[in-house]
């Protein structure tokens, strides 16, 4: 037992900084897999990714005059993130270019501008900061930060939660009944950006994005219904959290890729075994019933 | 006013400054059943779309009672079929205009539900997912919603494409039924043989309105001859369609605008 003990559980009760690294990672799962499962359904599943690029230059400009800060860079990818994300949409919403195209556009204009921005002033190993997080330093402000997030995005997904499945399911049909439709498209694209930004300080704007997607992704073959897959997503993301921290501190990995890496394989298992996965179907399509 | 449930003045509906609907006077009494009919690109649904202000008029305008409810069933409906949901979450949304964004769903609103469900002849469907559906079975779970919705205006477009005979019969039957409940229906509709038995009014279109009124009138050999003769196609130098008089419209008596494809027949 006690090599249980230690392996699973001395990392976290040992060290503070592993007690705020999983903290964070849980927080952050608790919104930000509900937004991927949101994003998936919408077939916007690369837009987190387009998105988290977008965010660079804004916490480029802040690493440029305040270096590496937490505040400052949030702010700065904060203000990024939704000038791209209101432009794509702007754009899709008002003239003949779908979102894909608008949002490809936005997000290399701005990741192009931050790695610029970031070649100015900083190393590379700055740079590998930005892109690529630094979850075993969260500190109180950055806690503080993801909790806030957290609130902000459960609170306003129960509020919206009825539009966002009726703009997702029939859209046309909402805006026959409301005029919610776009309000609701702009709150959500919103509050991925506030996820990204969370994500970005504990695992960087790359991996930010695998938390979200990842279970998700995984969640579908489990599901099918929309609620319970924003809540096995969730689990599943939280479960790669410790999973990945856990790694990361027994064999010296970068914690944010074994985090990432983890959900990536519950991805992949979920795709072979899940109830909607691979074998299933194939066992399902060799037997049937009568009616 | 209170007679009728929508009123077009001089409405001209399209896309890219052509018109799809040209210059359409006229009203919707309150209760009556109209069939649009129609060649393809004739404007049939472009009206449906402006009815439901999904569609700002290029000129002119539709009144409609701003406390009526409306329902809209789309010819090419936008909803995601892969979407994880269940019948009953679908038929559910129908709720909105009681219930909107906050409102709970009581177990009456629950009730209703079920019992739309059943109304089209889709008991015991409810907890199937919407991926699992044939096309009748979907659009029975379409006109389910739109038995929740509860409306007094209810437009249908083509609701009837690619459903069997049995289905269309189940569904008429439903539409009579609204009928009878005193709902204004506008129905997009093909089949002139089911116009003709079902529909006591018509309205037929050629991006003109070519008639409007009693069936068996607005089916006439001659008007489906005029409605036949119409060019689908836009005219990229068609001149620009002359204003009536004047240029800021508005508060001007329609009246005055009624001009000679006045829509009634």
């Amino acid at each position: 037992m006690g090599t249980v003990h230690d392996f699973l559980f001395a990392p976290f009760i040992d060290f503070g900084f592993m007690q705020r690294a999983l903290f964070g990672a849980l927080l952050l799962c608790l919104s930000s897999c509900p937004m991927g499962v949101f994003l998936m359904l919408r077939r916007m599943s690369l837009t987190g990714d387009a998105m988290a690029h977008a965010i660079l230059p804004g916490a480029a400009v802040g690493f440029l005059f305040y270096g590496l800060q937490i505040v400052p860079m949030t702010i700065g990818g904060l203000i990024a993130g939704v000038v791209v994300a209101l432009g794509a949409g702007a754009v899709s919403r008002l003239t003949i270019q779908k979102e894909d195209a608008s949002m490809a556009a936005f997000y290399l204009i701005s990741l192009a501008l931050g790695v610029l921005i970031v070649s100015i002033r900083g190393s590379n190993v700055d740079l590998m900061h930005v892109l690529f997080g630094t979850v075993l330093a969260l500190n109180n402000d950055a806690l503080t930060l993801i909790a806030l997030i957290c609130g902000i995005t459960l609170v306003l997904l129960a509020i919206f939660w009825r539009a966002l499945v009726a703009e997702c399911m029939d859209p046309l049909f909402l805006r026959s009944v409301s005029r919610l439709g776009t309000p609701v498209h702009f709150v959500f694209l919103g509050l991925v950006v506030l996820n990204l930004v969370g994500g970005f300080q504990a695992l960087g704007t790359l991996l930010s994005v695998g938390l979200m997607m990842l279970p998700a992704a995984a969640a579908r073959f489990w599901c099918s219904r929309v609620g319970t897959m924003c809540l096995v997503a969730t689990a599943i993301g939280m479960a790669a959290s410790v999973v990945g921290l856990l790694l990361s501190y027994h064999l010296s990995l970068p914690s944010g890729p074994a985090i990432i890496l983890s959900a990536g394989v519950a991805y992949l298992l979920s795709m072979i075994f899940g109830t909607r996965g691979v074998v299933q179907d194939r066992m399902r399509r060799y037997r049937h019933r009568t009616a | 006013m209170s007679q009728n449930c929508l009123t077009f003045n001089d409405l001209t509906l399209g896309y890219h400054s052509h018109p799809a609907v040209h210059h359409l006077t006229g009203a919707v009494r309150a209760g009556s059943l109209t069939a649009v009919i129609g060649a393809n690109g004739s404007g049939k649904s472009t009206l449906m779309k402006g009815i439901v202000g999904i569609l700002k008029p290029l000129a002119g305008a539709i009144e409609r009672d701003p406390a009526s409810r409306i329902a809209y069933l789309p010819q090419q409906s936008e909803l995601d079929k892969s979407f994880p949901a269940r019948v009953t979450d679908l038929v559910s949304l129908g709720l909105w205009p009681r219930r909107g964004l906050l409102g709970r769903h009581t177990a009456e609103d629950r009730a209703s539900v079920d019992k739309a469900l059943s109304g089209v002849g889709l008991e015991g469907f409810g907890n199937r997912t919407i991926d699992t559906l044939s096309g009748g079975q979907m659009q029975r779970a379409l006109f389910a919603r739109v038995l929740v919705q509860d409306a007094d205006l209810i437009l249908l477009d083509e609701p009837f494409n690619a459903i069997d005979s049995r289905t269309v019969t189940d569904l008429v039957a439903l539409i009579k039924r609204w009928h009878g409940e005193k709902r204004t229906i506008l129905v997009v509709v093909h089949d002139l043989e089911l116009v003709r038995e079902h529909f006591p009014e018509a309205l037929l279109l050629a991006r003109q309105p070519v008639a409007w009124g009693d069936t068996s009138k607005v089916l006439a050999p001659g008007n489906l001859l005029r409605a036949r003769q119409f060019h689908e196609a836009w005219d990229e130098n068609a001149p620009w369609c002359a204003p009536q008089s004047d240029h800021h419209h508005g508060d001007h008596d329609h009246h005055d605008h009624a001009r000679h494809h006045k829509g009634a027949a």
